[in-house]
């Protein structure tokens, strides 16, 4: 199961060095971070995507919670929260029909066409992590030729004194 | 320099501009540093003119990683963090070794690395390297120092995260123009970081269930580790153990932490630890695993390690707790006052039975060896020490059989007397490190216990210790092998020694050489173009007198014991195995 994980950092060089250093050192695997900054400009943050059973996710969540400059790790999967993935999909089109089917199923989720080339279309898209993965199971068929993600970013729907405070 | 440093601290208002170099040296006055190991260079110029009237000592090493590991001892030894100073490039990549094994047994240090000035970092300039990179994945923390306004605040958080928590080595690297630049910044009088809380408070309802385990436990077993040491936890343990009537083994790094001499203590857990240790771990149905992690060598194949216990892990490193072995209640918190607050609401009792069974396991099981007429015994030398000392010893091993022998035939009774590479095992740390540990402790009797192999590795500190009239006893036990691999070739590999013999004959056919007339290197000229006294030493009857004069001099020396060079170390659980597999030929 993936697990979406929200860090607050000292906003400092170096910080997403030893992030990165700390999971790819203890041989977690990271599928997705995106790292930008908060209304406060000495605190970044962090929303990284990490596969893993709980166990493992535990073990992440606590070796980044050790970490010095790390101001406070959140387990987002756990609590209520939204997640969206921004995707930019270059997509073949082979036929006329094929891109007008694109276009269609791009329409359906909303995503929307932002360029057209002789030969392919790229769509932008936004949704969940579910959505994005359907969408681009559909596109499948057409053969993408391009695609950029920006990784999952989450924020939480409880009230702000419900989240952990690093311990 | 001292008095006038003191006043420009107080008066805040006129404070006059200090320069970054001088910013480190006033830094480690506040500290509290006693004594500076290091090795100087073109990027740490500005901070090694400053040293030249600092109120404490500073200490040349031969080497950086002696410089470290110095460091290190003496921080293991007091219980202070240790301090040390190199230089960019070179001595800094240099200090890695030390790091990474101050770092696997949480040694509080801080060490200073000069860098190339700011506007030359990433054009490979002459002695640049990338410490901070280097350096992250073993230590605590590190620093690189942008602006001497940020130095003072720097150096003590440094030291304050060193100490505090899961004690551990911090890096400042700081750049040569910074260590020349002008600041009015103070040293800060207190340090509070909003990311960094190493203080934790005590969870009531955890300790309740904790009691409750231990009230409700027929089979308790205290299972001690580093932590219960750094964490000054010894007496509250004592406390809980005797109360509850709890037998205790300590990991390699706790040796000590609880007097080996009560009944109740077990010697140590693991690997080569005692049989009644790891009888008694299978057995048990509460296991308390006390600043203590799990470590591979003391739990064998992880799936059946305890598994009729109950287990409890209190550690102060939350990310340790449930790292390797699932524990059934975690204690999030330091050793001391976890079990302090535990104490009250444990019920005394008297575990009659349990006791029998484990005592009855340690009188059939001791640590013994078998006598050997035409060889001395390595056991029998650590022996002697023990008994020479009159087991006041602060005995600092190297890596290898030594290392184990060293902890199994002496009885260590109090906390911070036996120092070892535990999570690292690196080799050629005893020699710098026993040097280390008789810097902070100098009224004690140091010795150091190493390999023929492992001194070799940082045998020019010895110097270090004879200018400075230290007077470490380091004792060579001279087996003509890199031991312990060979012992396992000898267990696992069908007895092909390859690139273990250290003297030139019975080597593997591609690693023939010249045979000399003897074993080289000459150990005991080697010590005496050091300036140490030394002797080399045949027989039992030898053993005690050479240690006796030794330890009575208050000279460095070192004493080269020959012994057996096929000895064992045993009892053995082959790694990944079940205590069930045990191999204990001790006679
Ligand atoms: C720096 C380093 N290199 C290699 C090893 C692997 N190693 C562990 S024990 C050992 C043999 C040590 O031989 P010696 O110092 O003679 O001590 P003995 O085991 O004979 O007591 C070796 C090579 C190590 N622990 N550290």
């Amino acid at each position: 199961m993936k697990h979406i994980i929200n860090c607050l950092v000292e906003n400092q060089p170096g910080v997403l060095a030893r992030i990165v250093g700390l999971i790819s050192g203890r041989g977690y695997n990271i599928e997705t971070l995106n790292v930008g900054p908060t209304e406060d400009p000495t605190v970044s943050k962090m929303t990284i995507v990490v596969p893993g059973d709980s166990h493992v996710i535990e073990q992440v969540t606590h070796q980044l919670s050790k970490q010095i400059d790390v101001i406070e790790v959140v387990n987002m999967t756990n609590r209520r929260h939204l997640d969206r993935e921004l995707i930019l999909v270059r997509v073949a089109t082979e036929s006329h029909n094929a891109r007008a089917e694109i276009v269609d199923l791009a329409a359906l989720f909303r995503g929307h066409v932002v360029s057209v080339q002789e030969d392919s279309v790229t769509i932008q898209m936004v949704g969940n992590q579910e959505t994005v993965a359907d969408f681009l199971c559909l596109m499948k068929p057409y053969s993408i030729v391009d695609i950029s993600r920006t990784g999952v970013i989450a924020v939480g729907r409880e009230a702000p004194g419900a989240s952990a405070a690093k311990g | 320099m001292k008095n006038k440093t003191d006043t420009d601290m107080s008066s805040a208002e006129k404070q006059p501009l200090r320069s970054g170099a001088q910013c480190v040296v006033d830094g480690l006055i506040k500290a509290g540093c006693e004594v500076l190991f290091g090795y100087p260079g073109g990027a740490v110029l500005d901070i090694f003119n400053c040293l030249y009237e600092a109120p404490f000592n500073f200490v040349l090493s031969r080497h950086e990683q002696g410089a470290v590991h110095m460091a290190d001892g003496y921080a293991r030894a007091t219980g202070k963090p240790g301090c040390c100073l190199v230089t960019s490039g070179p001595g800094a990549t240099n200090t890695v070794t030390g790091l990474a094994t101050a770092y696997m047994d949480g040694v509080p240090l801080v060490c200073i690395t000069g860098q190339v000035a700011l506007d030359m970092i990433g054009n490979d300039a002459f002695q640049e390297a990338d410490v901070i990179g280097i350096t992250r994945p073993v230590t605590k923390h590190n620093f690189l120092v942008r602006s001497a306004d940020d130095l003072p605040g720097i150096i003590a958080k440094a030291f304050y995260i060193a100490t505090t928590g899961k004690p551990g080595p911090v890096v400042i690297d700081i750049p040569k123009n910074v260590q020349k630049q002008m600041t009015a910044a103070l040293t800060p009088e207190t340090v509070t970081m909003r990311s960094y809380r190493p203080d934790v408070p005590i969870n009531e309802a955890e300790i309740a269930q904790f009691a409750e385990l231990i009230n409700n436990a027929s089979r308790p077993l205290l299972y001690v580790g580093g932590g219960a040491i750094s964490g000054n936890a010894a007496e509250a343990l004592a406390q809980l153990a005797h109360k509850a009537n709890i037998p205790v083994t300590t990991t390699l790094m706790a040796l000590g932490v609880f007097p080996e001499t009560d009944p109740l203590s077990l010697h140590m857990l693991g690997m080569h630890g005692s049989v009644a240790a790891n009888y008694a771990v299978d057995h048990c149905d509460l296991l308390i695993a006390a600043g203590a992690r799990f470590d591979d060598r003391v739990t064998g194949k992880i799936s059946a390690f305890a598994n009729k216990a109950t287990i409890v892990h209190i550690d102060i490193d939350r990310s340790s707790i449930s790292k390797s072995v699932r524990s059934d209640l975690g204690v999030h918190g330091y050793v001391k006052p976890v079990l302090e607050a535990v104490l009250p609401l444990v019920k005394p009792a008297e575990h009659t039975e349990w006791l029998e069974k484990v005592n009855r396991w340690k009188e059939r099981f001791p640590f013994t060896y078998p006598k050997n007429d035409d060889a001395l015994m390595p056991q029998f030398v650590i022996e002697q020490i023990d008994a020479v000392s009159e087991g006041k010893a602060v005995v600092v091993t190297d890596v290898g059989q030594n290392q184990m022998w060293a902890a199994q035939f002496f009885r260590y009774t109090r906390p911070r007397n036996f120092i070892t590479s535990g999570g690292l095992g690196t080799m050629g740390f005893g020699l710098p490190a026993a040097i280390g540990a008789q810097f902070g402790r100098r009224g004690a009797p140091v010795v150091c216990v190493t390999g023929d192999g492992g001194v070799q590795m940082n045998f020019q500190e010895l110097v270090v210790a004879v200018e400075h009239q230290i007077p470490v006893v380091v004792v060579i036990l001279n087996n003509g092998f890199l031991g312990m691999v060979r012992q396992w070739q000898e267990l696992f590999y069908d007895r092909r020694y390859s690139g273990v013999v250290l003297s030139q004959k019975g080597r593997a056919p591609n690693e023939q050489v010249a045979e000399t007339s003897g074993y080289l290197p000459d150990f005991i000229k080697m010590a005496e173009a050091h300036g140490a006294c030394a002797r080399r030493v045949f027989k039992e009857e030898e053993v005690g007198p050479a240690l006796r004069e030794a330890l009575a001099s208050g000279k460095t020396w070192v004493i080269e014991c020959i012994v057996a060079p096929e000895a064992n170390v045993f009892p053995m659980i082959p790694p990944g195995a079940h205590v069930a597999e045990i191999i204990n030929r001790t006679v």
